[in-house]
């Protein structure tokens, strides 16, 4: 077998249009084999940008999520070192433990569990465009309305007070943040699992009705494990529906033909929250997984313990996957996108994200319906230094 | 043409569910597949197409009649 070759490649991160993912990626999906790319650390690996290759990645015995293999495709002090998951943090194990930890809780996040939701998640919804149109005209739809309420969900689904939410809300942005520093990382773990290390005690001591009371009867889980659990779950939750909800504001106001369509025939919301998905795949580094051995994958000899990493926006927009890939269309019926993942790490929440981001919507241009920015949209400042990709703020205004 | 799911590779991800919620469900204690109809309508073909492809782990198949 050839030698792979040297890698010349390291992964596209500028953007720009904040709707489109990073302009790096088109040429390298038009190449004929998956790309040989180079690591922060100088390591050699691997970027998928096409969605046939991503979907046999993303299922393939040979490759492992487990944490103590993967290293950050761009550069960031926030690194695993080895170091493997906390027990309970399944997202980054494999089966079996993976499924051991992830059926415990994967009755909660149905479809139908997740509609029933639905009443709860209106109440939060509303009480944030409350807050919104108390604060009135000019306010940050962010701060306001879009990192609130996946939040504010999450936390009444594991019983977390609400005054300790914000508190968390900062550390899981901290933690999400490329720029961050070993001790601001250092301080957000130590905030997060001094909450947890009183919080899960007491609730052991005094189970609620709730999913944390759930799984604390189930008996089935120590403490270290629940705490690992309840961080997978709060970090798992918080930014990513948060900046979903918010980058599908900002696109539909800056796409008003698509909007007006939607306003026209309700009945879209559910394919549009599919398309809104699919267009903006917020997951700005994608999914990493490593070779277990050496492997030929996609015709290329990779080698055991090499990254691969799947750049999920660049193969929501496959040509070869979807026809006119880079228009927003929410009459696409064609859905079947990977922003949530693929393979048995598929996004846990995922329902309940959908949930959240229809409610949201819907009430959102139901309440406001002149709602509009306050500045030209290429003045909106973007996270582009974070793993979830959105607005950092969203200045909106509206017709009293 | 005939239904079958495999409720061990099932990870519950529910694309079956959201997809086609007449012909399966998820389990309240763990959200693995429920088979509602083992032998729909041949009219529901492409819709299983899309429900396999769609499913994250491959546990939904389907035989089509043999000649069909």
């Amino acid at each position: 077998m050839v030698d792979a070759p040297h890698p010349t490649v390291s992964m596209p991160t500028q953007r720009s249009c904040p709707f489109d993912p990073p302009d790096g990626y088109t040429p390298l999906r038009a190449q004929e084999r998956i790309t040989r790319m180079s690591y922060p650390d100088g390591s050699p690996g691997w970027l998928i940008t096409r969605h046939a290759e991503a979907k046999e990645l993303l299922t393939h015995k040979s490759f492992s999520a487990r944490q103590e293999g993967i290293i950050s495709p761009v550069p960031t002090e926030l690194q695993y070192d080895g170091r493997p998951a906390d027990p309970g943090a399944f997202a980054k194990t494999d089966d079996p433990i993976h499924s051991q930890y992830r059926k415990l809780v994967t009755g909660f996040f149905t479809v139908r569990r997740t509609r029933q939701l639905a009443p709860m998640i209106e109440r939060i919804v509303h009480e944030q465009l409350d807050d919104l149109e108390k604060a009135g005209p000019g306010a940050d739809l962010v701060e306001v309305f879009t990192e609130s309420v996946p939040s504010r969900v999450m936390c009444e689904m594991i019983g977390v007070p609400e005054s300790e939410r914000k508190t968390l809300q900062r550390h899981v942005e901290t933690l999400g943040r490329l720029s961050c520093t070993v001790p601001e990382a250092l301080a957000a773990v130590s905030g997060m699992s001094g909450f947890l290390s009183r919080f899960v005690p007491a609730r052991m001591d005094d189970p609620r009705d709730d999913l944390l009371g759930d799984l604390i009867r189930g008996g089935q889980l120590n403490e270290q494990e629940l705490m690992g659990m309840a961080a997978t779950l709060i970090t798992g939750a918080f930014d990513t529906t948060g900046n979903m909800l918010a980058m599908g504001v900002f696109t539909l106001l800056e796409h008003p033909d698509q909007l007006a369509k939607l306003r026209e025939d309700p009945e879209l919301m559910a394919g549009a929250v599919e398309e809104l998905l699919r267009f903006l795949t917020i997951s700005h580094l994608g999914a990493s997984r490593w070779a277990l051995e050496d492997v030929e994958f996609a015709g290329q000899a990779i080698k055991k313990g090499e990254v691969v990493t799947v750049a999920l926006p660049a193969v929501n927009r496959d040509p070869e996957r979807y026809n006119n890939p880079d228009q927003l269309d929410i009459g696409r019926t064609d859905h079947g996108h990977l922003a949530l993942g693929h393979g048995v790490h598929q996004c846990l929440g995922q329902h309940l994200a959908r949930t959240i981001l229809r409610v949201g919507y819907e009430a959102l241009f139901d309440r406001f319906p002149t709602l509009r920015l306050t500045v030209p949209g290429d003045e909106i400042p973007m996270r582009d230094d974070f793993v979830h990709y959105g607005p950092r703020s969203l200045p909106v205004t509206w017709d009293d | 043409m005939r239904i079958t799911a495999d409720r061990e590779v099932c990870c519950a991800a529910g694309q079956c569910a959201l997809i086609a919620p007449d012909l399966f469900d998820q389990s309240d204690e763990d959200g693995s597949v429920v088979l509602l109809e083992a032998q729909p309508d041949a009219g529901r073909l492409d819709t299983l197409r899309e429900v396999v492809s769609r499913c994250p782990t491959g546990a939904i198949r389907i035989e089509e009649d043999p000649g069909a």
